[in-house]
């Protein structure tokens, strides 16, 4: 079991949490996941990693309320205590070597790619961050980014916080405007980070993204994760989760991440019903 | 007067009709009369052909001596000398290949059925026995398991037993290994797995869940910082292989690991389970081992209409045990033998819809002494499905040997071992199962186990 030390929420949607657990706080570095179960029938979920604390053996992860599993564990509070809490897992995010880079994330996808730009940020690094989110109300992390980034470009899909438009608009600006980067990291929706990508393309730009595929395991025993990198299979829980975004098949991904979508609808249906039967 | 009969007492089962509806057991076990009876065919030969075919070496004249007087519990203790895990080897061992392959009685008739007394002996023990385990006296020592299948399970039970505190490290929220995630219900109930860790438990091995050894911890820290003095690794086989055609990563498309995890660990087949599996009406499971049967029948089970075995050989080059070959003919599994996918052709909503085959027909024997299947030209045909279950093997996990210096393995993979006792090229650092062998029995593996405590034992003994 590990305790939940810490919790608040980021907005609405959007909760972090602090979790005991030394052994996974140890190792973790950016870039790496962690799977958990929140009760003795729960399903495996993971979640990459979104800070850590070796002395207080903290692992930080931030998660978004989208389906049955992020409901349950949104609704454990401080003190209490999840079931399972495995890791790290997967191969740290690159970073070394770096001079200056740009950091792209979108929405829950920042809680990711923040600890990159830390990590970054530590090393000497030049850090442009670049996040967005749909609105100001679903903005997480600004002074956690602001604090690490040499840059900080912070854009909403409606203009209601920073500027208006899309990360892409963002990054590609910077580029025109004669910023060369040595890679650009990039984390969000999938849709968005194949956007990323086309950009990055174009100018030639390496670049990593950070896949979050449906996992079992975790371990390199299913092949659930499987995703297409340079017209080969490959695992995300023992190759990534960082791949090249350059040769990652994103059309394949989002097919296969809506495997379950009629499933993951009505479970999350009757777990609300039973968490305000609850309530009530 | 031994019972002559030249055929072995059925085991009473489920029927095919009832039980491909069902996960639970399907052989239901015999009952004393017949146990006795059927101990009664055994000649008590001198020379004990079975012994050698057994891979633990149990004494089983002795033991069926034992059952054919009524003396079960005698017969248990008679097989826990060598078998740590009886009850789940009576159930999944492949003794027509092993004891049963080598009965005298087999050569005029069947052979005595062994397995099936070895299971009624610890299922009788499991419900009759007052357990009376008490924890051996420390000798000090402290050894690692990893894996807590049915190699780290066997070499744990065994190192405890002559007082060495073993702790076993499972990556998965559950011990048990392949007994609990790739062994289906309907095979091997999950409680009788459970009862053997208790037992593990009694005799003072501690069991870590969620560590995954080689990323939580590596096997130096579990020697230089945490005081382990010997490890054994018996973590399992690794990554399942695809086949590498068009399709494969279509929606619907499993390989035979994630689908069994998916099943028997997060048991999706229960209508509260949080973990979703695709409840498909026409499933296509390619390959033709033990795994892939049990993808199958666990497929007809979750409410298939219609499932196939697709498989490149002929019947007779089946690796899988003959028993469960006939079990999924029973329940109603349709075998398309000699027939090779070539592609997964996708339906309109980008789910598979069809996989599409070659005929194939035997030629020369290749390398494995198997007749190889060659294409027939222009044998191409489809079979409408919405599922694909691919069982066509695994390769070793990379988590250890990445992090785990001077540990040599084998081109593909395998963790290279000294045959006689399981010694890696690391000192103090032993290996066995499906980590070493690549894909085999659950027996194979507690051998494996119990060579590397023998060991592991020596080694400790003389440091």
């Amino acid at each position: 079991m590990f305790k939940i030390l810490k919790k608040r929420e980021l907005n609405p949607t959007v909760t972090l949490m602090d979790i005991e657990a030394p052994l996974v706080a140890k190792k973790a570095e950016p870039g790496q996941f962690i799977i958990l179960r929140v009760d003795e029938n729960g399903e495996r979920m993971p979640l990459t990693i979104a800070d850590y604390d070796r002395e207080a053996g903290t692992v930080t992860i931030i998660f978004q309320i989208v389906g049955a599993t992020t409901k349950l564990l949104n609704a454990k509070n401080e003190g209490e205590y999840i079931q399972d809490f495995v890791g790290p897992l997967g191969v740290p995010t690159h970073v070394e070597g770096l001079k200056k880079v740009a950091v792209v994330g979108g929405g829950v996808g920042c809680a990711i790619a923040f600890p990159i730009a830390k990590k970054l940020h530590e090393l000497g690094a030049e850090v442009h961050s670049i996040v967005g989110f749909r609105n100001q109300d679903l903005v997480i992390l600004e002074d956690e980014f602001k604090a690490v980034s040499d840059k900080l470009v912070m854009m909403t899909d409606d203009g209601s916080y920073g500027t208006k438009g899309l990360v892409t608009n963002a990054l590609k600006d910077l580029i025109e405007s004669g910023e060369k980067y040595d890679e650009v990291i990039t984390i969000g929706p999938l849709i968005m980070m194949k956007f990323v990508c086309a950009v990055t393309k174009e100018y030639g730009v390496k670049t990593t993204v950070s896949m979050n595929p449906i996992m079992i395991d975790g371990t390199g025993m299913c092949g659930g994760c499987r995703l297409t990198v340079g017209g080969k299979t490959k695992f995300a829980c023992v190759d990534g989760p960082d791949f090249d975004g350059h040769e990652v098949d994103f059309d394949e991904a989002m097919e296969r991440g809506s495997m379950y979508k009629e499933f993951e609808r009505h479970t999350y249906e009757k777990t609300c019903n039973l968490l305000n039967k609850e309530v009530q | 007067m031994p019972n002559m009969s030249l055929k072995k007492n059925e085991m009473p089962s489920q029927d095919p009709n009832v039980r491909n509806k069902n996960f639970l057991e399907v052989a239901l076990g015999y009952t004393k009369e017949q146990a006795i009876d059927e101990a009664q065919r055994c000649l008590n030969c001198k020379h004990k052909p079975c012994v050698t075919g057994c891979p633990v070496q149990i004494d089983i004249p002795a033991f069926v001596q034992e059952v054919a007087q009524g003396n079960f519990e005698e017969a248990y203790q008679i097989i826990a000398k060598s078998s740590s895990l009886p009850a789940v080897c009576g159930r999944v061992c492949p003794q027509e290949s092993q004891c049963e392959g080598k009965c005298v009685r087999g050569i005029k008739g069947e052979p005595v059925a062994i397995g099936r007394l070895e299971r009624f002996v610890a299922d009788w023990h499991n419900a009759n026995a007052q357990a009376e385990v008490t924890k051996p006296a420390s000798n000090g020592h402290k050894v690692a398991v990893i894996g807590s299948g049915p190699s780290g399970l066997t070499c744990a039970g065994d190192l405890a037993k002559k007082g060495y505190e073993v702790t076993v490290f499972e990556a998965l929220h559950l011990a048990g290994g392949v007994l609990v995630y790739g062994i289906p219900e309907f095979r091997l109930p999950k409680a009788i797995v459970q009862k053997e860790i208790d037992g593990l438990k009694a005799l003072g091995v501690k069991v870590e869940t969620n560590m995954v050894i080689g990323k939580v911890l590596s096997i130096d820290e579990l020697m230089e910082e945490y005081g382990f003095e010997a490890v054994f690794i018996g973590s399992g086989a690794g990554l399942p292989r695809f086949m590498n055609i068009p399709g494969e990563n279509l929606k619907g498309v499993y390989s035979a690991n994630e689908f069994l995890t998916r099943v028997n660990l997060m048991k999706s087949y229960k209508d509260d389970s949080s973990t979703p599996i695709m409840k498909a009406k026409k499933v296509a499971v390619v390959g033709g081992g033990n795994v892939a049967m049990d993808a199958a029948r666990s497929a007809l089970r979750l409410g298939a209409e219609e499932v196939y075995i697709v498989y490149r050989r002929s019947e007779e080059e089946l690796p899988a045990r003959r028993e469960e070959v006939e079990h999924a003919m029973e329940e109603g599994i349709i075998f398309k033998t000699l027939t090779n996918p070539v592609e997964i052709l996708p339906n309109e909503n980008k789910f598979v819809g069809a996989i599409r085959c070659l005929e194939m027909e035997l030629g020369e024997p290749d390398e494995s002494g198997r007749r190889r299947p060659i294409e027939k030209a222009g044998s191409e045909f489809d079979i409408p499905v919405d599922c694909v279950i691919m069982s066509i093997g695994t390769s070793p996990n990379p988590l250890i040997k990445s992090t785990t210096k001077g540990l040599e393995t084998q081109k593909w993979g395998g963790i290279i071992v000294q045959e006689e006792t399981g010694l890696t090229s690391r000192e103090g650092v032993y290996a066995g199962g499906d980590a070493v062998t690549g894909a085999a029995t659950v027996i194979l593996a507690m051998g494996a186990g119990k060579t590397a405590a023998e060991a592991i034992d020596e080694y400790l003994t003389n440091k």
